[in-house]
């Protein structure tokens, strides 16, 4: 079985968020860049099942060059072989369709991208390569079984979940659930001296057209400050609630 | 030239969130100057859609097809949003998100996610949306002639707006999907974080499992769903289902009642999109109360039962 993970570029969780070249990009510096956490877990997922069955895995990054030290990580963590396509991802459909076009010349069986990034946030990717590709598509998976070519995979909707049953090729979008918490991996010192062995292929941009775009970012207005009641006085929390939140 | 709604249904009747995006389509109308029309599937009270200013309904009707199936949708909203069409609208439901970047491609659309504004002018279609978790708001603008468009939950109110609506039923057949659904596990007397209008959510300060009917109780008397922080999940004391901040589910809900949780910035980010939170801890210099409308410094032990008995006293003089 051959896997593609594919691999956003994100700030850490912790990191603070500014913008910069009059408010139309994220300002990256003394960013600290990780693999966006619900691609991380598709990932784990994926060496999981190069571990038991043998599978290859490959991770595929649409970004410039600065994004190769979190593919180097994807490798550390046991992945084969990078790609990276060297374009700004711009927009969502522009990432899709770079994505989907080195499909056109590279078959797997197995395509994991997480269920959104956790900097744009857009949860478009997955959805735009199974449309271009016309590949199956299971999104919000959290829990992934293979054998042979039957596939059971476990969709979260409102309120509970869907158990599937269907067949690869398949597409899923990848969260917390398809592996737990615990599962994820920190590279060790053998992982990370292999890595740098490993490919990396670099792929010139396709010059895929945005299809849309950003105008300018603006952060909240800070919070007016909290209202502190006595624990002894529940009845004031109440009595806020309702009179001025006006929520009970 | 027209906007045309995904009106989910369940269970044979329209989902809440329809009228939700048929008020925000009915706004953002006005300005573009297009009518409203609708699609949905298997919807008993499709014509209530007309109360929110649809002018017509698709109603795709087949009673032996009751389960979602995101390739075959997609393929027959595609079918209804010909050439007179140039908006799509979203909710930010599960089943919505999915059909979202399939119909981006399939309508060569620029799909935009999160918006929480109406669009200001005809000639450009610019939006602001949420983005970085909560932590910014993005201005965008769609390039494409067509646009799809999810709406963020619980960011706009339901307007009631009467008109005649014509409804088209349609038969439609779902053959061979690739994705059998072979069963649903819900828990059908609970309510979900996403739908709820009030989360109740506890941290590793409620110290374990056992004492996790205090969150239940409040959630119960306020009409709520239950949540948990990462840690908690991590755990294994709640399911990761009930999960709320970055990495989990996000809440936009009316009311947020966090109890003995800290308030990392990752769990920060994940709610507070909520209108109104109240934090309870005994740390007085916890995070959380920076990030909170109303708190209280004390012992959740003391303080929730003490809230439950009081909230029931209230509901019960207000009736």
């Amino acid at each position: 079985m051959k896997i593609l993970v594919c691999i956003s570029h994100v700030p850490d969780t912790t990191s603070k968020i500014n913008f910069c070249d009059n408010n139309k990009s994220f300002d990256s510096d003394g960013i600290q860049f990780i693999i966006n956490p619900n691609d991380e877990f598709g990932l784990i997922r994926a060496i999981w099942f190069k571990e038991k069955t043998g599978a290859t895995v490959d991770v595929i990054n649409v970004g410039l060059n600065n994004t190769e030290q979190t593919l180097r990580k994807a490798l550390a963590i046991g992945a084969d072989k990078a790609i990276r396509i060297n374009t700004i991802p711009k927009c969502s459909k522009v990432v899709a369709k770079s994505i989907s076009k080195y499909l056109e010349s590279n078959q797997y069986d197995l395509i994991i991208a997480g269920r959104e990034s956790i900097d744009y946030n857009g949860g478009m990717v997955p959805g735009m390569i199974s449309a271009l590709s016309k590949i199956n598509f299971v999104d919000k998976c959290t829990s992934l079984e293979i054998t042979n070519d039957n596939v059971k995979a476990v969709r979260e909707i409102e309120g509970g979940v869907e158990n599937i049953s269907t067949s690869l090729p398949l597409i899923i979008s990848s969260q917390k659930g398809l592996v737990e918490e615990k599962d994820l991996r920190i590279p060790n010192m053998r992982g990370i001296m292999m890595a740098r062995k490993k490919e990396l292929i670099v792929i010139e941009d396709y010059g895929f057209k945005i299809s849309s775009e950003t105008v300018k970012f603006e952060k909240p207005l800070t919070k007016n400050k909290v209202t502190l009641i006595p624990s002894n006085n529940i009845d004031k929390l109440i009595e806020l609630l309702n009179k001025e939140a006006k929520v009970i | 030239m027209c906007i045309l709604i995904y009106a989910e249904s369940e269970k044979g009747k329209l989902k809440k969130d329809c009228f939700e995006l048929a008020s925000y389509a009915s706004l953002i109308a006005k300005t573009l100057e297009l009518e409203v029309h609708a699609v949905c599937f298997n919807a008993d009270n499709a014509e209530e859609l007309s109360n929110y200013g649809v002018i017509k309904t698709y109603h795709y009707k087949n009673k032996n097809y009751l389960n979602f199936d995101a390739t075959i949708y997609s393929d027959y909203i595609s079918k209804i949003f010909n050439e007179k069409f140039r908006f799509l609208i979203l909710s930010s439901s599960s089943n919505s998100r999915y059909l979202g970047g399939i119909l981006s491609v399939k309508l060569n659309a620029s799909y935009i996610s999160n918006v929480i504004s109406k669009i200001e002018s005809k000639s450009s279609i610019k939006v602001v949306r949420n983005s970085f978790t909560n932590k910014a708001f993005e201005t965008v603008e769609a390039l494409e002639k067509n646009v799809i468009l999810s709406v963020a939950k619980n960011s706009f109110e339901i307007i009631k707006e009467p008109v005649t609506v014509e409804i088209e039923e349609i038969n439609f057949e779902m053959s061979g999907p690739i994705n059998i659904v072979t069963s649903i596990e819900k828990s059908e007397n609970k309510i979900s974080i996403s739908d709820a209008d009030v989360v109740v959510s506890g941290g590793r300060g409620l110290k374990g499992p056992e004492n996790w009917h205090l969150v239940e109780d409040l959630a119960d008397v306020l009409g709520g769903a239950t949540a948990c922080s990462k840690p908690v999940s991590d755990l294994g004391w709640r399911p990761h289902s009930e999960h709320v901040g970055q990495t989990g589910k996000p809440v936009s809900s009316n009311l947020y009642v966090a109890i003995g949780i800290s308030g990392a910035i990752q769990h920060l980010a994940g709610v507070n999109a909520s209108k109104t939170k109240v934090v309870i801890n005994t740390d007085p210099e916890a995070p959380f109360f920076k990030a909170a409308d109303y708190g209280i410094v004390g012992d959740a032990f003391k303080v929730v039962p003490d809230l439950i008995s009081k909230i029931k006293e209230f509901k019960s003089s207000n009736l």
